[in-house]
C-alpha cells in the first residue's frame, strides 16, 4: 500500500479557474488526478492531463497547483515544480501540451498573469513556489525565463503581476514588490502576523489585497512616484 | 495531501487522552497504584516498536471512526474500563484539544513543538520505568528523524492536512467556553494580540528602498491587532524549553470537563450524513486498523488485580443520560476486532474483515437455542 495508489486519495487539495483567453473562455480544475479543462458552460470537457507521478518518492503528495492564462496559453504549476504550458486553439479539443518549464526545485504555489504591454522584454507571467522563489517569464512559442528572484525560507502562497509590478504574499506575513524587468525588491510590508493565505488585485484602480491567517484582510494603494518611477504603496484605511 | 501527517495526529490526540484520563483517575479517587499501572500500560502499549514502525510509514490519514477504534483499543490496554458514552466524551475532547492546538500554532512547523509537549508530560507520567522511557525517547528520535529536515511548504502541507481531518468538528467544550476560547457556535476564537511566530515581523511597517536597495522611505500603519515581537523560538532538542504552551497539560483536578454537543438542527443533520455515507475506503481502513492492532501487544490482566470502570462524567447517573440521549446516528459503530499478535494471523484477519461491510452491525453470536429453532423451522 502506497500513496501514490489510485483510488486511495481522500479530500483533495484542488484549485478551479476561469482562464480568459483573447477566442473562449476555459473552466480549469486541478486535482490529484491532474488537470481537466471545461468549455465555459462547465459542462463540456475538452481535455483532460493525468499527472505524471513517475519521479516521486514514496513521501511527495503529487497535485497540480496554480493556474493563470495569458495569450493563447494556459500555465499549470505542480508538484514537482515543472509548470506545464497548454497551447489553446481558438476552439475545440485539440489542446496540446507545449511546454513543460524548469525553473522551480519545488511545488509550484501560484501563478500569475498580466496582457504583454505591447513592448518587446516584457514580462507577463509570474510562477512562485514553496520555497518562495519567483520566476519572471515572457510567453510565447518558447516561454523565455527573464528573472530569478530567490526566496528567503518560507513560501509564497500567492503572487500577483500588474503593470511590471509584482506582488508577492509570504509565508511570514509579509508582502513585497518588485520591479519585474529588474527583479529588484522595492517594496516591504510587515502586513500580517501570521502566513499570507491570497492576494487579489483590482487592475483597473491598481489596489491589491491580502488576506492572512491572523484574520486580517488589508488593502493597499499601488503606485509608482512621479520622479523616481520606483514603486510605492499606500496603506488605504 | 501529506503523508506524513500520521504520527503526529495519533501521537498528539494519544498524549490529550492521557492528559484526561490521568485528571479523571485522580477526580474519581482511583488508588495511586492502580492509576499507574493504567497510565503505564498505555503508554507502553502506545510507545511499542512495532506499533510505531507501522505508524511512521507514509499514509495517508483515515477516517475518525478508524482512529477512534484504535484509541478504544488503547484505552483498554490495561485494568480500565470505560463504556460507550464515555469513551465517545473521551474521544470528543481529545479531538477537540488538539484541534485548537492546530489552529493556534503560530508557524505550521510548531506542532512538532506541541508533539513535543505532549511527549514531555508523557515522560514525566512514567518517570519510575526506565524500559518505557526508552521508548518515548526513541519516538522522540524518529520524530526528529522525519520531521527535523522538513521544510515550512511540507509543514504548510501537514497542516493543512490535519485541518481537513478536524473540518466540521465543533464540539463544544466547557473548559473552552469558559476561558473564552470558543464560542456558542462551537467555532474557535483566533487571537488577535499577543506574540508574533517565530520569524514573523511584528505587522505595521512598510519600507520602500531604490534600485541600489537603500532604504528610503518608511511609513508606518496601523495594523488593528495587538502583537509583539517573539521572545524567542522553541527548542527541538531531546530537552529544552518549548516557549509554546499549546500542547501542555490544561487539566487539573478541579477542572472537570464536560462536552455539549452544539445544539442546533443542522450540526445534528451534518453529523448523520458523515456516518450515513457509506465509506469507499473502508477496506483500506480495515486493513490499516488489523496492521496496527497487530503491532500492539495488550497484556492480558493478570493474577488477582480486578478491574474497575473509569467514568468520564462527574456521576454515573450522567453517564447514563448521556448514553440515552446521545442517538444512534451519532454514536460512533463500533467494530468488534481481535488484536493478535500473530503476523499470520493478522493477513487472514484483514482478508476476513475486508468482506466485511463496514455499515452493518457484526452479526451477534445467537444463542445454541436459537439456531436450533431456527434448523427446526426449516424441516
Amino acid at each position: 500500500m502506497g500513496p501514490c495508489e489510485p483510488g486511495v486519495r481522500r479530500a483533495d487539495l484542488g484549485a478551479v479557474h476561469w482562464c480568459v483567453l483573447p477566442f473562449r473562455v476555459l473552466l480549469v480544475l486541478t486535482s490529484h488526478r491532474g488537470i481537466q479543462m471545461y468549455e465555459s458552460n462547465g459542462n463540456t470537457m475538452v481535455y483532460w492531463h493525468a499527472l505524471d507521478s513517475g519521479d516521486a518518492s514514496p513521501v511527495q503528495a503529487v497535485f497540480a497547483r496554480g493556474i493563470a492564462a495569458s495569450g493563447h496559453f494556459i500555465s499549470v504549476g505542480t508538484w514537482s515544480g515543472r509548470v506545464l504550458v497548454f497551447d489553446i486553439p481558438v476552439k475545440g479539443p485539440n489542446i496540446v501540451l507545449s511546454e513543460e518549464l524548469a525553473g522551480h526545485q519545488t511545488p509550484i504555489t501560484d501563478i500569475a498573469t498580466e496582457p504583454a504591454q505591447g513592448q518587446d522584454c516584457v514580462a507577463d507571467m509570474v510562477t512562485a513556489d514553496d520555497s518562495g522563489l519567483l520566476c519572471v517569464w515572457r510567453s510565447g512559442p518558447e516561454f523565455t525565463l527573464l528573472t530569478r528572484i530567490p526566496g528567503f525560507g518560507v513560501p509564497c502562497p500567492s503572487v500577483k503581476l500588474w503593470q511590471g509590478i509584482i506582488a508577492a504574499g509570504y509565508g511570514n506575513g509579509q508582502v513585497h514588490l518588485y520591479e519585474a524587468t529588474t527583479g529588484n525588491l522595492h517594496v516591504q510590508i510587515n502586513a500580517h502576523a501570521r502566513a499570507i493565505c491570497a492576494l487579489d488585485l483590482a487592475p483597473e484602480v491598481g489596489k491589491l489585497l491580502s488576506a492572512g491567517e491572523d484574520t486580517f484582510v488589508h488593502i493597499w494603494k499601488l503606485s509608482r512616484s512621479p520622479e523616481s518611477g520606483y514603486i510605492e504603496v499606500s496603506p488605504l484605511p | 495531501m501529506s503523508v506524513r501527517t500520521l504520527p503526529l495526529l495519533f501521537l498528539n490526540l494519544g498524549g490529550e487522552m492521557l492528559y484526561i484520563l490521568d485528571q479523571r483517575l485522580r477526580a474519581q479517587n482511583i488508588p495511586g497504584d492502580k492509576a499507574r499501572k493504567v497510565l503505564n500500560d498505555i503508554i507502553s502499549t502506545m510507545f511499542n516498536r512495532k506499533f510505531m514502525e507501522e505508524l511512521f510509514k507514509p499514509q495517508e490519514l483515515y477516517s475518525k471512526k478508524a482512529l477512534r477504534t484504535v484509541y478504544e483499543r488503547l484505552a483498554h490496554a490495561s485494568i480500565m474500563k470505560l463504556n460507550q458514552a464515555s469513551m465517545d466524551k473521551l474521544y470528543d475532547l481529545m479531538t477537540m484539544a488538539f484541534k485548537y492546538q492546530v489552529l493556534l500554532c503560530p508557524r505550521p512547523k510548531d506542532v512538532l513543538l506541541v508533539t513535543f509537549n505532549h511527549l514531555d508530560t508523557i515522560k514525566g507520567f512514567i518517570q519510575d520505568s526506565p524500559t518505557i522511557l526508552q521508548q518515548v525517547d526513541e519516538t522522540f528520535r524518529q520524530l526528529t528523524e522525519i520531521y527535523g529536515g522538513l521544510s515550512a511548504g511540507e509543514f504548510q502541507l501537514i497542516r493543512q492536512t490535519l485541518l481537513i481531518f478536524f473540518q466540521d468538528l465543533h464540539i463544544r467544550v466547557s473548559m473552552f467556553l469558559k476561558d473564552k476560547v470558543q464560542n456558542n457556535n462551537g467555532h474557535f476564537v483566533l487571537p488577535v494580540s499577543g506574540p508574533v511566530p517565530w520569524g514573523t515581523e511584528v505587522p505595521g511597517l512598510i519600507r520602500m528602498f531604490n534600485n541600489k536597495g537603500e532604504e528610503v522611505k518608511r511609513i508606518e500603519f496601523k495594523h488593528g491587532g495587538n502583537y509583539v515581537p517573539a521572545p524567542k523560538e522553541g527548542s527541538f532538542e531531546l530537552y529544552g524549553d518549548r516557549v509554546l504552551k499549546l500542547g501542555t497539560n490544561m487539566y487539573s483536578v478541579n477542572r472537570p470537563v464536560e462536552t455539549r454537543m452544539s445544539g442546533s438542527s443542522k450540526n445534528l443533520a451534518s453529523r448523520t450524513q458523515e456516518s450515513i455515507a457509506p465509506n469507499p475506503l473502508a477496506k483500506e481502513e480495515l486493513n490499516f486498523l488489523a496492521r496496527l492492532m497487530g503491532g500492539m501487544e495488550i497484556k492480558k490482566p493478570s493474577g488477582p488485580e480486578p478491574g474497575f470502570r473509569l467514568n468520564l462524567f462527574t456521576t454515573d447517573e450522567e453517564e447514563e443520560q448521556a448514553a440515552l440521549t446521545r442517538s444512534e446516528e451519532l454514536s460512533y459503530e463500533v467494530i468488534n476486532i481481535q488484536a493478535t499478535q500473530d503476523q499470520q494471523r493478522s493477513k487472514e484477519l484483514a482478508q476476513i474483515m475486508g468482506e466485511f461491510e463496514i455499515m452493518e452491525q457484526p452479526r451477534l453470536s445467537t444463542s445454541k437455542g436459537d439456531d436450533l429453532l431456527a434448523m427446526m423451522d426449516e424441516l
